[in-house]
């Protein structure tokens, strides 16, 4: 296998992609959001429980996707516990400027912790929207918004 | 028999079909991709086109080219020919009755599109129904959902078996006084599967029910002809059939196109235009509004030029054979599992395999040179029909060869190691 297959597929990633983490139902308060991904038929939903300080109690997952997709969002929702919405959204914008330029500062990459995995997306442009559905859709969750989360 | 007799009447020589030969006719397959001889096997989405395309578009566009009909001047006559020429190359090919039954389109979608529009949906009422299958693209499915909801008619969904085959007598039962179409895909772009179509026309027509015919993954791997197979409408595409995109056709039996209303009203549709009222042109031009791609018409002519040539005989029985050699190296894999079994089928290798995605399957053997498609292939309720989310599909073409078949399953076998 190639050097820059080897970066994409990495161990974390193939082993998360056979044995996801939170990959299950939250019930309710915790909110929902559904996501979707046209060109493939990837589905996602993403449960998250918001504590009162508005910080992540609990987030969740389930739906089908491929390695990347289940890997993104099965360690997403581990590095995402007890973060605030304003901590959310600062990795979520660390995490799309790793996957789709394949750059991140020293301070990034500590704070995006197991999540640097992900650098080998940034070579394989076809697969950004695999590693970032699930992203777009726990933002959706945090926000409460209702209509589903599409790549296109 | 005597001996002069079958000296008189030699045995025909076997085939002389080179795959090897026909290769050299398209430059887009000898390079190199990731570091390796590019294996194309996405034929199904497009096919790569001979430089016989490439050269006379270019011929065209550099000596011929400008716009069409009407011009009194000399390089517009000369596009006219081209184009015109092509459409009498279409009607020879597909054996149509006449040059006017060969309408230019965009491509398939819009073959179909304009059938809905002008021929069904005028006289679509209430509790009416359109009848279609299990297996149709997403082109065949959403223009009827559309009109249907418009009118208040309904569709009716012929099933499928587990090989992928069309369950003919549940067809049979949907063909009743209210369908007021039945539209099927000659070959299913997802499974491969070749309906008994000029069987199934023929049952339609017993009910004065007619048919469309989407014909665009038949076209690249056998010949059609319209009289024979006596459908109504037929729609293909002409990227895939080795010619440029953005150019297909809609045959219709004459009779049928002279009672339609115009698709689009513009340019070169009509005959008088007034205030008060607007003749319409005769066909074909009363479905060909506005000017047409006309360098993609010419190209079609010449990827039909290529075919009339080929020994046809030769590139189906190759095919079958490679879709034979293809199905026994895939069955060798236990982690796979082939979606489209039928027995009567094109070179299209639909499957899924145990543990990974079709998505992180297309990535890895495109890293290994093989371009394969890898989703749900615009037709989500063959997916639905077979409870997976999306396949990994290797289409063939004549141009393809046993070697083809072993990079692919060189570099499956590969993808499976990475995720034991």
């Amino acid at each position: 296998m190639n050097e820059e297959l080897r970066d994409l597929y990495q161990e974390v990633i193939i082993e998360h992609s056979k044995r996801p983490r939170n990959f299950h139902a939250l019930a309710a308060p915790a909110r929902s959001a559904d996501g979707y991904n046209p060109l493939c038929g990837d589905t996602v939903k993403v449960y998250v429980e918001m504590d009162d300080d508005h910080k992540v109690a609990d987030v969740s997952f389930e739906g089908s996707g491929c390695a990347i997709s289940t890997a993104s969002a099965s360690v997403m929702t581990e590095i995402m516990k007890g973060k605030s919405a304003d901590e959310a959204e600062a990795l979520f914008n660390s995490f799309h400027e790793l996957v789709t330029r394949g750059e991140a500062s020293d301070d990034e990459i500590d704070a995006l912790g197991k999540l640097a995995v992900f650098g080998g997306v940034s070579e394989f442009p076809t697969r950004v929207k695999c590693a970032t559905l699930c992203w777009h859709t726990l933002r959706a969750a945090i926000a409460g918004e209702d209509a589903p989360i599409t790549t296109e | 028999m005597t001996a002069t007799a079958t000296l008189a009447k030699p045995e025909p020589a076997t085939t002389g079909f080179d795959p090897e030969a026909l290769r050299a006719d398209f430059p887009a397959l000898h390079q190199e991709i990731h570091g390796h001889p590019l294996t194309f096997l996405d034929n199904a989405a497009s096919s790569q086109r001979p430089n016989a395309v490439i050269d006379e578009i270019a011929r065209f566009d550099r000596n011929d080219y400008a716009n069409i009909h009407r011009g009194v001047h000399e390089l517009s006559q000369r596009a006219t020919k081209a184009y015109e020429g092509a459409r009498d190359k279409i009607r020879q090919y597909i054996n149509a009755r006449d040059r006017k039954e060969i309408i230019f389109v965009r491509g398939t979608t819009e073959a179909i599109n304009l059938v809905a529009s002008s021929f069904v949906r005028p006289s679509l009422n209430l509790g009416d129904e359109i009848a279609l299958t299990t297996m149709e693209h997403h082109s065949n499915i959403v223009p009827w959902q559309m009109a249907c909801r418009e009118r208040g008619a309904v569709v009716r969904v012929a099933p499928i078996n587990d090989r992928g085959e069309l369950e003919l007598e549940e067809l049979e039962k949907l063909l009743t006084p209210r369908t007021k179409l039945l539209t099927l895909v000659h070959v299913s772009n997802a499974l491969g599967t070749i309906n008994p179509v000029k069987e199934i026309v023929a049952m339609a027509h017993e009910r004065g029910i007619p048919v469309l015919l989407d014909g665009a993954q038949a076209i690249p791997h056998m010949r059609v002809d319209m009289q024979d197979l006596d459908c109504d409408f037929y729609a293909f595409s002409s990227h895939k059939m080795f010619g440029p995109t953005g150019v297909g056709v809609l045959y219709g039996k004459k009779e049928l196109l002279e009672a339609m209303a115009p698709y689009q009203g513009g340019g070169d549709m009509i005959s008088v235009v007034t205030f008060e009222k607007t003749f319409y042109a005769g066909l074909p031009a009363k479905f060909e509004a506005g000017t047409p791609n006309i360098t993609g018409g010419v190209g079609l002519g010449a990827a039909i030029d290529y075919l009339e040539q080929l020994d046809w005989d030769g590139a189906v029985a190759h095919e079958n054979e490679l879709l034979r050699y293809g199905t026994e190296r895939l069955s060798e894999i236990p982690e796979v599992r082939l979606i489209g079994t039928a027995n009567r089928k094109a070179s299209v290798l639909s499957f899924v395999v145990d543990g990974v995605h079709p998505h992180d399957i297309g990535t890895i053997l495109d890293r290994e040179g093989v371009a394969v498609r890898a989703g749900h292939h615009c037709a989500q309720p063959v997916m639905q029909r077979f409870s997976v989310p999306a396949t990994t599909r290797a289409s063939l073409a004549f141009y393809n060869t046993k070697e083809d078949v072993d990079a692919l399953i060189r570099a499956l076998r590969k993808t499976i190691e990475v995720f034991k």
